[in-house]
């Protein structure tokens, strides 16, 4: 347990580019924020001690050259692996969004078994069935899973911002292990009745299964590729020039139960 | 010295003696290659997208495309370490499936299969094998023991394969106007032969301290002198340098030949716009200085931090906080390469925006498209021009591309189309950006060091600044591919991100971005008033042998200079280091007055700033104004209300602009507020975009534009008066208050040395002056375009004349912005300003055919009060929904607020405030219905208002002509009754919704949507 407000490490490197945003929501969710290139924390890896949670933000990492993520995921892989998994078994919380979250399924942090070779891993989040770049908002619902900070049946919409978010599965046998180790985290919903499966554009990319968000078995490593950090002040929403006066976005409270999670876990 | 030392610089590196016809298949590359394909099992989007490309242009024999990302990797790695690269790094383990090919060896291809490669031509900025190179090196993948760090040389490219049974011409055809684009790619039908340059070329001739003989040159020589060596000088400029050099009993060099040209470029120096006029008889200094800068002089407005003299425009938007906008053009460069040339542009304004006062950080992006019909027939393409729709799709991929990487969200544009764009389209790209109050000056000192950040320098773009100074013609693809230039955004970032923190660390005491005529006008801008050397063997280059003039006038990309004093040079260079980023020292400032360039200690140009900067000829030139003889066609009557309003929806400058607005990240950053597309399906069209620029702060910044290149070609005066009235309109509409608005001017022309196009300016410029006053809205950026024609052949093809007018204003609180969607059943609708006859330049006669009538203008006596009148409503909360009447007029506003709110609306036209336009003879006929539906009158508004609030309205409004025209339904659909109660048209929301999707933003969402 660490004293006083929770401390948040947000990891950049090249072409990060949403860890303002996501600063701003950390510290209105009452984390102490600090930002980190990628290279200060491979000259001290220790340093990672420091914090309760590590969040890597959204961007065109490396541009997003040869696929997006992957010059990013293997930084991480080749540098940083063990003290990753030491930090989320010592009870630290890893948030992944869009660009973090396909950074983080190319590290194999989201699979919770040590040092599994990358050819195993039977996920992947590939183009757009649109092929394109797309900006939309989305509506997701938090699903009953391992993650002990999402409230199961929360509905959250946000703004999806990506180009290569459609989450693919090798065979339907890794689905049933992701359903059964509980780590499929959030689904994309349709965004007028959030009991029913969302066909395009609620499902901005073709995921399979509605798949927006992947936990570990742990529940303590989460990625999703929509954003909820620009989901955050009462202005953000699209329509809220036709609803009654927000007080916050629904982006916040998600911040806000990780940040609450991770003061206890870590 | 020979005629060939001012030869055009080559593109390629290695000499180009490869005169072998295409057919014949060049050997196999001895390289690795790599090339990695979706596995069959999984479907490969980007080959969806390709059949639909090549359907479109006529080819039906390929029946599957399928693409693969290609790599040549060096023979000096062996199998294991090629595979580990594969494994870790290439191909991802459930979607990809890699085919590796050993050095010089011919790839295993399936049967059956026709292969295109399109590899970048060598030189030409590859930034997705320069990022392969570097993680190879970084994660050890090419590590043998010794060398762990070592970055191989690497090089991408595209394998396309493609089944059914296309002929091997319809083959090149797919490859030339779908997959490559020759002006940088190098294209292989069925041909393996990719080339491998890895090796460093040898040095080039050391001639850049030779002399240009000029002093004997007669005016023929002299002009075959600019022409040749590509420097776009007239002849009395070389008639002035001939002098200037002759005074000093010397000849110039090549290189301070080249700066002087750069310097005196239209495109760097404004020749025309600050030139003398002698229009119709009257004499006009500078036509600049009397027209826009007049007006933003006589506003003199104290929230104007700087204006004109930096790279944009600064204005206060709150007591310690600044707002930094300008928008630029990239004519030239996209339309011979519209991906790069886009994307560059936007890279290119980006940097404006990082290079103004000591260093913005950009928060949005604005674009503005002006192409050819998307309809156009294909044998109606001009040769060597490209159809409008691959020029459509190449700039908004460019834009997105750019843009989306740098993490700047794009939040306003527009699109117009007109036949006149066809062979040269128009693309602006704008950035807004915020900075402290303390940061908005800088200054340079001698004895300062000059430092270059950012990317390498090469050659490419070299003549960019010339290039853009002069028409474009059939064969500009080929002689001007030197010019076109590769963006790399996440180099561009990395500059950002190092910069700002330099920036509040106050490491350097001046800036400016290398644009146009790279280093050569950014240190020759920053020296002007001190002076400047340069020891160019120290500027970091991308590949060797490059000419001391072709490094100090390339216009590579992604480079910022900055002015560092000594005492903090050593902490500077460690902030760029920490983020991966260049610096490097070059040279310092001096007290001299001199620009002295060195290369290897050698001088190899010594030029006085004082002739570099003032030393240009300033020409006179001839304008007129004839307007055009067209008899007025008043408004002719419509006789299909509903199919005419469908047609007007449809029209590609009305329909939809979804399927751009999605590609770009316009949510980036969190500090939206309004959106660019509005209501519950989001398929409204916003008239404006908001920003929160200051977290925490409910102040807000509206950004809007305005342009109608049909009202210019009628009225050039009024159509200034009436895009300024459009953009003040639209930012108005989302809540900006319009007496805290600033303008920004752009104007595209055709070729001023013909006197009509000059006098056309001359109006268009009064226009803005004359508007500006009135409404008290200061100019504070802007740019010029001059020469966009089209030759083929002995036929030359002018531009429309084209201004935007992009406005940035104030919005007090964004809890009260506002959209245009519908909200509520049973309120009221209140039409605010008069409708007059004057359709000229509509959409309406557009579509009947007509051509010719008065263009709308602005009442300049009212409008302002217009606009204060409903700003001071929306501002108060009277209103729920606000929409600007503009192209195809009250018709089209209402039906767009209708289906974007997901409601419908009655409107009872015979309400509509009318007017006689000013000076109407009454002579053409005006039918009423037309006339109310369709005009395009100014300064109009169509306001949603509770019925409560119905009082508080009128008597803001009182004395201005303003009615209750119709209400709010729930039922989704729109009725018209005519002036006479007559049923005009009753529409369900459905039909308009899919009208407005229109048939080619159909197509568009379409292509690859599965």
């Amino acid at each position: 347990m660490i004293a006083g407000r929770p401390r948040t490490l947000v990891l950049r490197t090249a072409g990060t580019n949403c860890d303002r945003e996501t600063v701003l929501a950390l510290e209105q969710a009452g984390s102490e924020v600090d930002v980190l290139h990628l290279h200060r924390l491979l000259e001290d890896p220790d340093r990672l001690a420091r914090y309760a949670a590590l969040v890597v933000p959204g961007g065109f990492s490396y541009g997003d050259d040869v696929a997006a993520g992957r010059v990013f995921g293997l930084e991480l892989r080749h540098h940083l692996l063990a003290p990753l998994r030491a930090f989320v078994d010592r009870g630290g919380v890893v948030l992944g969004v869009c660009n973090g979250f396909q950074v983080l399924v190319d590290t194999g942090l989201l699979d919770g078994t040590a040092d599994a070779p990358r050819r195993e891993r039977g996920y992947a989040l590939h183009a757009n069935a649109s092929n394109r770049f797309e900006c939309r908002w989305v509506t997701l619902r938090a699903e009953e899973c391992a993650c002990p900070w999402l409230e199961p049946g929360d509905v959250l919409p946000m703004p999806a911002a990506h180009g290569e978010g459609r989450f693919l599965v090798r065979d339907t046998a890794v689905l049933e292990r992701l359903r059964a180790n509980g780590q499929i985290a959030l689904r994309y919903v349709s965004s007028g009745a959030p009991d029913a499966p969302a066909e395009y554009p609620d499902n901005p990319n073709g995921s399979v299964d509605g798949i927006a968000g992947l936990c570990d078995p742990t529940g303590r490593v989460l990625g999703l590729m929509p954003h909820p950090e620009r989901n955050v002040s009462p202005f953000h929403h699209p329509l809220w020039t036709r609803q009654p006066r927000r007080s916050e976005g629904e982006g916040l409270r998600f911040y806000r139960r990780m940040i609450e999670f991770a003061a206890r876990s870590a | 010295m020979s005629e060939l030392t001012l030869a055009k610089p080559s593109m390629t590196p290695t000499a180009p003696d490869d005169s072998s016809p295409r057919s014949a298949e060049r050997p196999c590359p001895p390289a690795w290659r790599v090339e990695v394909f979706r596995r069959e099992e999984v479907d490969d989007p980007d080959g969806v997208e390709a059949l639909a490309a090549l359907a479109e242009i006529g080819v039906d024999g390929v029946r599957a495309a399928r693409l693969g990302r290609g790599y040549l990797l060096p023979a000096e790695l062996d199998r294991a370490q090629v595979a580990r690269i594969v494994e870790e790094l290439l191909a991802d383990p459930v979607v990809d499936r890699a085919r590796v090919t050993e050095p010089g060896a011919r790839p295993d291809v399936p049967p059956g299969r026709a292969r295109i490669l399109v590899a970048r031509k060598p030189g030409v900025m590859d930034p997705v094998a320069l990022t392969v190179a570097r993680a190879i090196a970084r994660a050890g993948l090419a590590a043998t023991g010794s060398t762990h760090g070592a970055t191989p040389h690497v090089q991408s490219f595209r394998a396309w394969e493609l089944e059914g049974d296309a002929s091997r011409a319809e083959l090149e055809r797919c490859g030339r106007r779908v997959f490559a684009n020759e002006v940088i790619d190098e294209l292989h039908v069925d041909d393996e032969g990719l080339a491998w340059s890895p090796a460093a070329e040898p040095s080039r001739r050391a001639d850049d301290a030779v002399a240009v003989p000029l002093r004997d040159a007669d005016d023929a020589r002299l002009e075959q002198l600019s022409r040749e060596g590509e420097l776009s000088l007239s002849l009395e400029e070389m008639r002035a340098i001939q002098a200037h050099f002759a005074e000093l009993g010397r000849e110039p060099t090549l290189v301070e030949l080249e700066t002087l040209a750069q310097t005196w470029s239209e495109h760097c120096k404004h020749k025309t716009f600050a030139g003398t006029i002698d229009m119709d008889g009257e004499r006009i200094d500078n036509l600049f200085r009397e027209t826009i800068q007049r007006a933003t002089r006589e506003l003199d407005r104290d929230w104007c931090v700087s204006v004109f003299h930096d790279n944009a425009g600064i204005v206060e938007f709150d007591r310690g906080t600044c707002l930094a906008f300008k928008v630029e053009t990239h004519n030239h460069p996209s339309a011979i390469d519209p991906y790069g040339g886009a994307g560059t542009g936007i890279g290119g304004v980006i940097r404006d925006i990082l290079g103004v006062g000591l260093g913005a950080r950009p928060i949005a992006n604005t674009d503005a498209f002006f192409v050819g019909p998307p309809d156009l027939p294909e044998d109606e393409v001009p040769r060597g021009a490209m159809h409008p729709r691959r020029i459509l799709r190449g700039v908004v991929a460019g834009v997105r591309d750019y843009g989306n990487r740098m993490g700047i969200p794009t939040v306003n544009g527009g699109v117009w189309f007109d036949r006149g764009y066809t062979g040269n389209p128009l693309v602006y790209a704008g950035t807004l950006g915020i900075l402290p109050r303390d940061c908005a000056e800088k200054a340079v000192a001698p004895g300062d060091v000059v430092v270059v950040v950012g990317g390498r320098t090469g050659r490419d773009g070299i003549h960019g600044a010339t290039f853009s100074s002069v028409e474009l013609h059939e064969e500009s693809e080929t002689v001007s591919s030197a010019a076109v230039q590769i963006g790399d955004p996440i180099t561009e970032k990395r500059v950002l991100d190092a910069l700002l923190v330099a920036r509040d660390r106050r490491l350097y005491r001046g800036i400016t971005d290398c644009g146009a005529g790279g280093l050569s006008s950014a240190v020759g801008e920053m020296g002007e008033d001190c002076g400047a050397e340069v020891d160019l063997e120290r500027v970091p280059l991308k590949y060797p042998g490059l000419t001391a003039a072709e490094i100090w006038i390339s216009e590579a990309q992604e480079r910022m200079v900055l002015a560092v004093p000594p005492d903090d040079l050593e902490a500077l260079l460690a902030v760029f280091v920490a983020e991966d980023v260049e610096a490097t020292a070059i040279g310092r400032f001096t007290d001299t007055g001199r620009l002295v360039l060195r290369y290897d200690g050698a001088v190899v140009g010594d030029l006085d700033m004082r002739f570099l900067h003032d030393g240009t000829p300033r020409p006179v030139r001839t304008a007129t104004w004839t307007a055009p003889a067209t008899s007025d066609p008043g408004v002719p009557a419509c006789d299909d209300v509903p199919a005419t309003l469908l047609a007007l929806l449809a029209d590609p400058e009305v329909a939809s602009k979804e399927w751009i607005v999605r590609q770009y990240d316009h949510e980036v950053q969190g500090a939206a507020v309004v959106h660019p597309l509005v209501g519950p399906r989001g398929d409204g069209p916003g008239n404006g975009s908001v920003l929160q620029p200051v977290a925490g702060s409910r102040r807000g910044a509206a950004l809007a534009c305005g342009a109608n290149p049909r009202y210019g070609a009628l009225d050039p005066e009024g159509m200034a008066m009436a895009v300024l009235d459009e953009a003040l309109r639209n930012a108005v509409c989302v809540g900006g208050d319009p007496r805290r608005t600033a303008v920004l001017d752009n104007f595209s022309w055709g070729n001023c040395r013909r006197p009509e196009q000059l006098g056309a300016l001359v109006l268009a410029a009064r226009g803005c002056r004359d508007a500006a006053l009135a409404y008290g809205t200061p100019f504070i950026s802007g740019k010029d375009s001059l020469n966009n024609e089209y030759r083929v052949g002995d036929r030359t093809l002018s531009i429309p004349p084209t201004l935007l007018i992009s406005a940035l204003s104030i919005v007090p609180d964004v809890a009260h912005a506002v959209t245009m969607d519908l909200k509520e059943a049973g309120n009221l609708l209140y039409l605010v300003g008069a409708t007059r006859a004057e359709l000229g330049g509509s959409l309406y006669l557009r579509l009947a055919g007509v051509e010719g009538g008065r263009a709308p203008r602005p009442d300049l006596e009212r409008a302002p009060a217009l606009l204060a009148a409903v700003h001071g409503a929306i501002a108060a909360g009277l209103v729920r929904a606000a929409h600007d009447l503009s192209e195809g007029g009250l018709a089209v506003a209402a039906a767009e607020m209708a289906f974007a709110g997901e409601l419908g609306a009655v409107l009872d036209l015979g309400r509509v405030p009318v007017e006689d336009p000013p000076g109407d003879d009454g002579g053409a006929p005006v039918d009423p219905t037309a006339l109310r539906l369709f005009s395009e009158s100014c300064t109009r508004f169509l306001l949603e208002v509770e019925p409560q609030h119905a009082p508080a309205l009128e008597r803001r409004i009182q004395g201005l002509p303003c009615a209750a025209v119709g209400h709010v339904t729930a039922e989704p659909r729109l009725g018209l009754r005519g002036p006479a109660g007559e049923v005009v048209a009753d529409l369900a929301g459905a039909d308009l919704r899919a009208a407005h999707a229109g048939p080619f933003a159909t197509a568009e969402r379409g292509r690859s949507a599965s």
